[in-house]
């Protein structure tokens, strides 16, 4: 498609403020907890390091920090146990209602976060409560794990399916058992999906804060909980900025392992 | 002696599981599904069952205790009282929005990151649109309470135009959702238009359509599923949120706000203001599926 030299301005001057209007506001983050002022009035008055320093020492954002680590590692194990159990059906074999299965993966995402919340909360309440069990950080990683197995779901299906089962074949052909098949080469064969599925399961976790509210037990506060609450308490602000700071600079780290994933995977299918 | 008979022992009893496993497909399949499908069939699709029956209960308004009788109360308050319909219209119009929104921003910058851009940088491109997805939701919305509270980035910018930023609010909402999913629908739409085999624009420029008509006739027919797919991200996303009204939104209500204001109270009318984005996204889903857009999802 031949563009004209205005259509091809025009586009680039439209990307450009696209990127622009999704980088700015992250850039404010960072600039912003750095602001010496406890108002976001911009410019701000000047630069420093001090809340930074204040925020260390918060013992609240630390206990929410570890606990939203916690809920996440619980929650990606049985996401991923689930999620590549389903992906092996779907992807294996052939049976009655398997479209109505990947449907019934992705509705707990697809469903407003209030929705599963208050359901889990109300069943939670009605069956384990005279069991003598509360809510707590369990009943937190059950509800993210409800969410999570979609991602290492999709992850390892879609690896699944570009993956033929000649190979296990092969290797059963050659006197392996499903046991051996499935530990020399269905399991290497899926292994950076596997990661990849964990790593946005974690994340997706470690960000949820809907479902959290209703799951939570007393005196569970994960880390988007924290800063929800404490976002609007001017007191609090400068600690939430540079919390909010960190975060936006944690990001890079998933981005970093995605990206040395998908260098990983794409080399070992070049193979 | 007796360690190697038992190992192999052991091993023959491996052998034959592995045999019986591989004989019967039929075993495989359920040991693979019986867990997950506990898990997601009982637990989550019993509790959002329950939670569905308990809106056709009711509540005694003096000790709010939930009344376990049927009665098609709620959902008949649910059509009549204007508040409400005012809220679900509402909720569905910010949700349309926010969709039309990203659907004309994301267009022009998958374009320029699919088809424009050297292909030396598309890989980076795609990157640059994907690290915000990384970042915390909250973070983001607070972002624009901040960029948007007053004397904020956004009345200093608009300050020399002699105008003011909207403040918090309705467009407030849709502007900082439209921020938040934006990524979910460049994605799809640069994936499709990266595919777009490139003959298939000669072929229509030789019959002499020029690039408005072939965008017209060729691109826009084989990208528009991947719009759909992203825009089942853009409105379910946006039809359930309440935490980013409640943090930009000032007074505005959303259908998930009366849902949360209704839990402590009035649990089953809460249940019955909750059906109403769950049947709204099933049927949008539905109707997605058709296109065939879940797939590229």
């Amino acid at each position: 498609m031949h563009l004209s030299r205005t259509a091809r301005i025009a586009l680039r001057t439209g990307a450009g403020l696209g990127f622009a209007v999704i980088y700015v506001p992250l850039l404010l983050v960072l600039v912003n907890s750095l602001n010496p002022d406890r108002s976001a009035s911009w410019p701000p008055p000047g630069l420093t390091w001090h809340w930074w320093s204040v925020a260390a020492h918060n013992t609240g954002a630390r206990q929410a920090l570890w606990v939203s680590v916690k809920a996440g590692l619980g929650a990606t194990a049985i996401a991923l146990v689930l999620g590549t159990l389903i992906a092996f059906a779907v992807a294996r074999h052939r049976f009655f209602g398997r479209d109505t299965v990947s449907f019934i993966v992705v509705l707990p995402i697809a469903l407003p976060g209030i929705v599963t919340g208050i359901a889990l909360n109300s069943a939670f309440s009605t069956v384990l409560e005279p069991l003598g069990v509360g809510l707590g950080l369990f009943t937190v990683i059950v509800g993210h794990a409800t969410f999570c197995i979609v991602v290492v779901f999709n992850n390892v299906v879609a690896r699944l399916r570009r993956t033929a089962a000649s190979y296990e074949e092969a290797a059963m052909d050659l006197g392996a058992t499903t046991f051996r098949a499935f530990a020399d080469v269905t399991f290497p064969l899926v292994r950076s999906a596997l990661l990849a599925g964990a790593l946005l399961a974690f994340a997706l976790s470690f960000d949820e804060i809907v479902v959290t509210t209703f799951t939570a037990g007393p005196g569970i506060e994960t880390l988007p909980i924290w800063i929800f609450e404490n976002m609007t308490r001017p007191q609090q602000a400068p600690v939430v900025n540079v919390v909010a700071a960190v975060l936006v600079l944690l990001s890079v780290i998933p981005i970093y392992v995605a990206q040395r994933l998908s260098a990983d995977t794409a080399t070992s299918s070049r193979v | 002696m007796t360690t190697d008979a038992t190992a192999a022992a052991g091993r023959g009893t491996v052998r034959r599981l592995a045999g019986t496993l591989h004989r019967r497909p039929r075993l495989r399949l359920t040991l693979l599904l019986t867990a997950p499908l506990l898990w997601l069939a009982v637990l989550y699709l019993g509790s959002l069952a329950v939670l569905f029956v308990s809106a056709f209960w009711t509540t005694n308004s003096f000790t709010s205790q939930v009344v376990k009788v049927w009665s098609t109360d709620n959902f008949h308050e649910l059509l009549t009282t204007p508040v409400f319909r005012q809220v679900v219209l509402r909720s569905a119009g910010v949700a349309l929005a926010v969709t039309v929104l990203c659907a004309l921003i994301a267009f022009p910058v998958a374009f320029y990151t699919a088809r424009v851009a050297r292909p030396r940088w598309r890989p980076l491109l795609v990157v640059a649109i994907l690290t915000p997805l990384w970042a915390s939701y909250l973070v983001k919305v607070y972002a624009w309470r901040l960029i948007l509270s007053q004397g904020g980035l956004a009345d200093w910018t608009l300050a020399p135009f002699g105008l003011s930023g909207p403040g918090f609010g309705l467009p407030a909402t849709v502007l900082t959702l439209t921020y938040l999913w934006l990524p979910y629908m460049i994605l799809p739409i640069h994936t499709a238009l990266e595919q777009l085999p490139a003959n298939l624009l000669d072929a229509s420029a030789d019959l002499g359509a020029r690039a408005g008509r072939t965008f017209r006739s060729v691109v826009l027919p084989m990208v528009l599923p991947s719009v759909a797919a992203g825009s089942v991200f853009t409105f379910s996303l946006s039809l359930g949120d309440y935490i980013t009204v409640q943090i930009v939104g000032g007074k505005t209500q959303l259908i998930g706000n009366l849902v949360y204001s209704n839990i402590e109270l009035n649990l089953p009318m809460a249940a019955a203001l909750g059906t109403v984005p769950v049947v709204v996204i099933v049927l949008y889903l539905l109707a997605i599926r058709r296109t065939g857009a879940l797939h590229s999802l």
